[in-house]
């Protein structure tokens, strides 16, 4: 029998949850989609809890996204921004997050610089934990959102041919979605670059393929990356511009291939580098389908990791 | 393992749920007001039966039908041990200014009817709520709710359990007591 309760009381990543824990997400994520394409997008579930957005780093979408379903499960919601806060007074994270707490906060959104903070936390502290990003490592809402309009598109994720192309080296958006993709049973390539492709990635269960054009030719579905430059410290491709020439997505490399793909994007989009307006905006891609998906997601796994509580 | 007692067998259950039907006739005679609508999980299958009696009396006169799924709006949310598993909710028409007809199989304490009231606001304003039910346990109330329409009526200690079973689902339509709760 499928359990009605996730196997953990932080979401610090895809990688420490069961494949059970992701399904009982999608299951209950459907039931949330349907809540707020209601007149009404509102439940009172979470009415009794309190949850800060802290975050160490700028985001727009994932902040809005996770502030609305907070706000659409009746949760009282503190936002907490760093660069306006005490940390740029020196203030050490725990510290920062206990003072937080102090006030009777029973969840933490968090996103850090830093990979392993949401760990170090949830050593520390009571509250339930989710990893809104941190640095390189995961960003588990994300893969979640992901794979469930996979779910939602093709049916189902198992045995589905799934690239990732694009920064595969920077990207917390690809490990987790790695985690997650594999978990469900899909069959996962990376592609980009050899610079921004890390070494021995096969070790977790992916093939590498540099080519754009057979990596689409194989696949069902290319999630399509930002190629992050903020994160990169030297310079890893000579331009944007030759980026785009070797591993953008055209229009033309679309209907060269004569397949209907399915195209992901986790946003932001660097229209014209990593993908071209006339396929963003496509039937093709369900780039704003994730969006969506994302508030029903996190309203699921709000409400899950709420009721873990007990 | 307990099997329970048969209280309700088959035989005056068809009866029963005839009955129901005549009475929600008598009480609604503009059908198109009114809105069936089952409780999850084990309202619904009630709510469709009587929709089945209730086509065949009409012929054709139109009324509204749905299910409604009360997880997200339980009071006991994090003060149960383990969670309920969310089911779905199907209810393609807003209730402003409709007849809404509650269904459940058993009013036991009254909270779930308490929570649905609630879920229903999310759809509109109603011009009114009834309550229906298969077997209401009288005694057993933390709510001031009681049943418009009711099946039986069963006098039983508060450890007792009560279920309605259903062909389609259980292998039989009938209604069993037990001496303690049942552990699946």
């Amino acid at each position: 029998m499928s359990s009605s309760q996730l196997s953990t009381k932080h979401l610090l990543g895809i990688k420490y949850i069961t494949k059970e824990d992701i399904e009982l997400i999608f299951k209950t994520a459907v039931e949330f989609k349907d809540v707020i394409n209601r007149p009404i997008k509102k439940v009172p579930s979470l009415r009794d809890v309190t949850v800060a957005n802290v975050f160490f780093e700028n985001s727009t979408r994932t902040r809005i996204s996770f502030e609305l379903a907070e706000r659409r499960l009746s949760a009282d919601v503190v936002n907490f921004a760093a660069s306006s806060s005490s940390v740029s007074k020196g203030e050490t994270l725990l510290d920062t997050v206990n003072n937080i707490l102090a006030m009777k906060v029973d969840m933490v959104v968090m996103r850090h610089p830093a990979p392993g903070a949401h760990h170090f936390l949830a050593k520390h502290i009571d509250a339930n934990i989710i990893n809104a990003g941190d640095g390189t490592h995961e960003h588990p809402t994300q893969a979640l959102l992901d794979a469930f309009s996979i779910q939602e598109t093709l049916g189902s994720v198992e045995g589905k041919n799934i690239v990732i192309v694009g920064d595969i080296l920077h990207s917390r958006v690809a490990l987790s979605n790695i985690f997650c993709l594999n978990k469900l049973g899909a069959n996962v390539k990376v592609c980009g670059p050899s610079t921004l492709i890390p070494r021995h990635i096969e070790s977790l269960g992916v093939t590498v393929e540099h080519d754009v054009r057979k990596a689409l030719e194989w696949c069902d579905v290319a999630n399509v990356l930002r190629i992050q430059l903020e994160r990169q410290d030297i310079k890893y491709i000579p331009s944007l511009r030759e980026y785009a020439q070797y591993f953008g997505i055209n229009k033309q490399l679309l209907n060269d291939i004569n397949k209907d793909i399915v195209i992901m994007h986790p946003g932001p989009i660097n229209r014209g580098v990593e993908i071209t307006s006339d396929v963003a905006d496509s039937k093709q891609s369900i780039i704003l389908d994730q969006v969506e998906n994302g508030v029903a997601i996190r309203m699921a796994v709000l409400y899950l990791l709420a009721g873990k509580k007990g | 393992m307990d099997q329970g007692k048969i209280i309700v067998s088959s035989e005056r259950f068809q009866l029963t749920l005839l009955r129901l039907a005549h009475q929600i006739l008598e009480n609604h005679l503009k059908p198109e007001d009114l809105c069936i609508i089952g409780i999850q999980e084990r309202g619904v299958p009630l709510a469709a039966r009587l929709k089945d009696n209730l086509i065949e009396m009409l012929g054709g006169q139109p009324f509204k039908y749905g299910a409604l799924d009360i997880t997200f709006y339980r009071d006991d949310f994090r003060r149960r041990d383990v969670p309920i598993k969310a089911a779905t909710t199907e209810i393609d028409f807003l209730v402003e200014n409709k007849n809404v007809l509650l269904v459940d199989d058993v009013l036991y304490t009254g909270r779930t009817v308490h929570a649905a009231m609630a879920a229903l606001q999310d759809f509109g304003r109603p011009q009114k709520i009834e309550m229906l039910c298969m077997v209401d346990r009288r005694f057993n109330r933390h709510f001031p709710i009681k049943a418009d329409y009711l099946g039986m009526s069963v006098d039983a200690l508060d450890e007792a359990y009560v279920k309605v079973n259903w062909k389609d689902i259980d292998g039989e339509d009938e209604v069993r007591l037990f001496s303690g709760k049942i552990i699946k």
